[in-house]
């Protein structure tokens, strides 16, 4: 479990800039838990508290009840959490594709013999084996960003935060990428996943809206997403279904205001209509 | 328009044949040894079968002869001057008068052993860089290097400085095209006006290349960090290059076959 | 794939038989574009979907003259595009290309000389460049205040308004958008598309919406071609496209879910007078039927 308690990040402009303030929360081993927020809402700045990559300006964060120094425990950290960014060409350091997802384990003093059954096992998981001794400019960007994941699955960690991992992909890379963090996170990973994307945010367990660096509602997606009206006060709007059925109750039908899928609202409106 | 038709760095081309399976490390040790040992050479005639001797390389590495001579061309204007110098400002018995210029005898036989040097030089190295893919140099000389880390010699991180540079050449260049690309498209052109105006234009090329290069510099040091890297510790190499007998005898060959044209007067 | 040569259009773009490959008689040339076929009438907003690879980027920069084609043409208002350096820079005035992440193009101290760039490549007056500058950041839904700013310290989504207006201030006549939204967040997305439709509407700017957004695409056009491969494999107007189910799917393309309901309620008997090319017209067309 990682524990935020009363955390605030800010930087000096040398006016003061608070990029998140006073947050508390809890993310459970195992679980899928989504952040949304608009640009400039600070989702990346916490995304990188909960990684470890910054340390809060105040308030302590607890890693299954430790809690660590950056300076001094930072190779157990890392080896704990990973993190992988919105853009794969900017996290591939090597020219070959086994010989990035190496790299971690390079730093980290692992054995010839070890690499090679490591890099065994993830490029398989990430389905990249035909492309182990390949450029990582021969890859499209979706298996770049598996590649770039790759590189920290290796590593093993128990958490993974990734920050807008789709934004840059086109339709097909995205399919590749949400397929694999939802199977890894069966295989019990726990996933921090930042998107500003509605159809990744309703996959989480959890849904966190985050509001000029602050946490403005925080539920289970099917409660998060009913509050149409709050969530497009915040630059965000809801999944297209559900905006709809708040569109229609606005005209005064009674219909329910939830994360419709197609055939449900599809039967919905042909029931009103019947009883009218 | 540069990007995609663009620059081949080392122009390395993929190949087959002896000099392609050696190990890398052999080939920079026996061909720097050579390019050291032909300025020991006293007498043209020892140039002539090193002379052969790379050009069979380069026919059996069937690298194409237009390429030798694009390389050879940058040094042209060097050749050229080298050679200016050495006919008409060496003191001795004039063959050849042109104007107030005396081309010497002597110095007819310095410019050409000066000049055959250089052209071996440049054969030598353009051999090393067409059947050796910039990688494989990367790794040869961070092997090489090792020893030197125990001279304090920070090897490691020069040598991730230039893999990473190496790796993100095409990418830079891919970035440069898009920039150009965008800023013709709002009406910038780059051949325009003066020198000075010429300069100015470049701006609007240069200030978005260095901002995103600080940005992706940025985010490659936190990727690379996450990843453990630590600049200056220890790290284990996934292993690549493997030293074969054929690379023995290919580099005792060398020695031997250098060092014997030495004694020739 | 034949579209009917309206007579009292005008043409504005007309792309015959276009071919174009890369790094020509080097060991690793691509053939990008194998043969491309397109048509854009004046004022009309047409989109090209394709995917990373499809040729799209290529296809861009042979409207404005960036390339030119191995074979095959490009004519822009009946005239066809060559190499004349004069002729580039007319062509640059009235096609104007808002290429994917465009604040990587920002350079300047203010957004004043950032969107006065363009314009003073085009040799107009400081006058009419003032004029040009104040009307395209309005146009953006930004304000006089923003001039003396700095580009370099403004969010993500005002950059990105920066660098529209600084091609909006060229005021061409076709306007080639590629992939406008990429990485916006939802409420940005929506100002640019609205920013789109007044372009078209108000302004009668001839759009050509290069993307892969299946929503944006839908929302905003009035016909499209699909690229695939460096050929147009579809091409016709948006909502007979998207009837096509198959078809979409073969390229691995979706049909945007809103646009499918649509068409579902159709089935069951609605009657559906315009389809659900996006959330208010769905709300507008459902709430008809049930009232």
């Amino acid at each position: 479990m990682i524990e935020l308690k009363n955390v605030s990040f800010s930087y000096y402009l040398p006016e003061k800039v608070d990029v998140i303030k006073n947050i508390n929360l809890i993310v459970n081993k195992g679980e899928f838990l989504v952040i949304i927020g608009r640009n400039g809402s600070g989702k990346s700045t916490l995304g990188r508290l909960i990684s470890f990559i910054l340390e809060p300006t105040e308030g302590e964060i607890i890693i299954d009840d430790k809690k660590p120094k950056i300076d001094i425990d930072y190779i157990d950290i890392r080896k704990k959490i990973g993190m992988v960014f919105q853009n794969p060409d900017n996290q591939i350091v090597s020219q070959i594709v086994e010989e990035d997802i190496a790299f971690g384990l390079e730093n980290l003093n692992y054995s010839e013999e070890e690499i090679e059954n490591k890099i065994d096992e993830v490029i398989n998981e990430v389905n990249l084996a035909e492309y182990r001794k390949f450029p990582p400019n021969f890859l499209s960007g979706g298996q770049r960003q598996k590649l770039a994941i790759a590189g920290i699955l290796v590593m093993e960690p128990q958490y993974l935060v990734l920050d807008e991992p789709t934004s840059l992909l086109d339709p097909k890379g995205r399919k590749d990428v949400i397929e694999l963090i939802k199977r890894l996170n069966k295989e019990g990973i726990t996933i921090i996943l930042i998107t500003h994307r509605m159809e990744e945010a309703v996959l989480g367990d959890r849904v966190l809206v985050l509001n000029e660096g602050e946490i403005f509602l925080e539920g289970k997606p099917e409660e998060v997403f009913k509050e149409v009206e709050k969530i497009r006060s915040v630059g965000l709007s809801p999944p297209v279904f559900t905006y709809l059925s708040y569109l229609i109750k606005k005209e005064n039908i009674n219909i329910d205001i939830k994360l419709w899928k197609l055939e449900e609202i599809k039967k919905e409106i042909l029931q009103l209509k019947l009883k009218i | 328009m540069i990007g995609k038709d663009s620059l081949v760095i080392g122009q390395y081309f993929p190949g087959n044949g002896l000099l392609y399976s050696l190990d890398p490390r052999n080939k920079i040790l026996s061909f720097l040894f050579l390019m050291i040992i032909i300025f020991f050479y006293k007498s043209l005639f020892s140039f002539i079968p090193i002379f052969l001797l790379v050009l069979s390389f380069i026919i059996i590495s069937k690298i194409p002869i237009k390429s030798i001579l694009k390389g050879l061309k940058p040094i042209l204007i060097l050749l050229i001057i080298t050679l200016f110098f050495h006919f008409f400002f060496t003191p001795g018995e004039t063959i050849f008068k042109i104007f107030f210029l005396k081309l010497t005898k002597e110095g007819l036989n310095k410019g050409i052993f000066i000049g055959s040097r250089l052209i071996i030089l440049i054969m030598i190295s353009s051999l090393l860089t067409f059947t050796t893919s910039p990688l494989e140099l990367t790794k040869g000389l961070e092997f090489l290097s090792l020893p030197l880390e125990k001279l304090k010699f920070p090897s490691t991180e020069i040598i991730m400085m230039i893999t990473i540079a190496l790796r993100f050449i095409p990418v830079l260049v891919e970035e440069a095209d898009r920039i150009i690309v965008a800023q013709v498209s709002r009406g910038a052109s780059f051949d325009e006006g003066n020198l000075i105006k010429r300069a100015k234009s470049l701006i609007p090329i240069l200030v978005p290349l260095f901002v995103s290069s600080f940005r992706r510099a940025e985010e490659l040091a936190i990727a690379m960090e996450v990843r453990c890297f630590q600049p200056g510790k220890k790290r284990t190499y996934m292993k690549r290059l493997t030293w074969k007998k054929i690379d023995t005898i290919f580099i005792i060959f060398i020695i031997i076959f250098g060092s014997l044209f030495l004694f020739v007067k | 794939m034949e579209i009917r040569r309206n007579q009292e259009r005008n043409i504005a773009v007309e792309v015959k038989d276009l071919k174009y490959t890369y790094s020509k008689g080097l060991p690793y040339e691509k053939e990008a574009l194998v043969s491309v076929n397109l048509l854009v009438f004046e004022g009309e907003a047409i989109g090209v979907l394709g995917h990373t690879g499809s040729g799209k980027s290529t296809l861009i920069q042979h409207l404005n003259g960036i390339l030119m084609p191995d074979s095959g043409e490009v004519k822009i208002f009946g005239e066809k595009i060559n190499n004349d350096k004069k002729f580039l820079k007319n062509l640059r005035k009235i096609v104007g290309i808002v290429f994917q992440f465009p604040e990587d193009e920002l350079f300047a101290e203010t957004v004043y000389e950032d969107v006065s760039f363009g314009p003073k490549n085009l040799g107009l007056t400081k006058e009419e460049i003032d004029e040009r500058v104040l009307t395209s950041l309005i146009e953006v839904g930004l304000n006089e205040s923003y001039l003396t700013r700095s580009p370099f310290s403004l969010s993500g989504g005002e950059k990105r308004r920066v660098a529209i207006a600084s091609i909006l201030s060229m005021r061409p006549k076709i306007l080639v958008l590629d992939e406008p939204t990429s990485g916006l967040d939802p409420l940005g997305r929506e100002e640019i598309l609205k920013l789109i439709k007044r372009l078209k509407n108000d302004k009668k700017v001839t759009i050509i919406l290069v993307s892969h957004s299946m929503e944006d695409v839908l929302s905003l056009v009035d016909r499209v071609y699909i690229l695939n491969k460096g050929k147009v494999v579809f091409g016709g107007d948006t909502v007979s496209i998207f009837k096509d189910k198959d078809s979409i799917e073969k390229f691995d393309l979706s049909i945007p879910e809103i646009f499918m309901l649509g068409e579902e309620l159709k089935k069951e008997g609605f009657n559906i007078e315009e389809p659900f090319r996006d959330v208010e017209i769905a709300k507008k067309e459902i709430i008809r039927n049930l009232k």
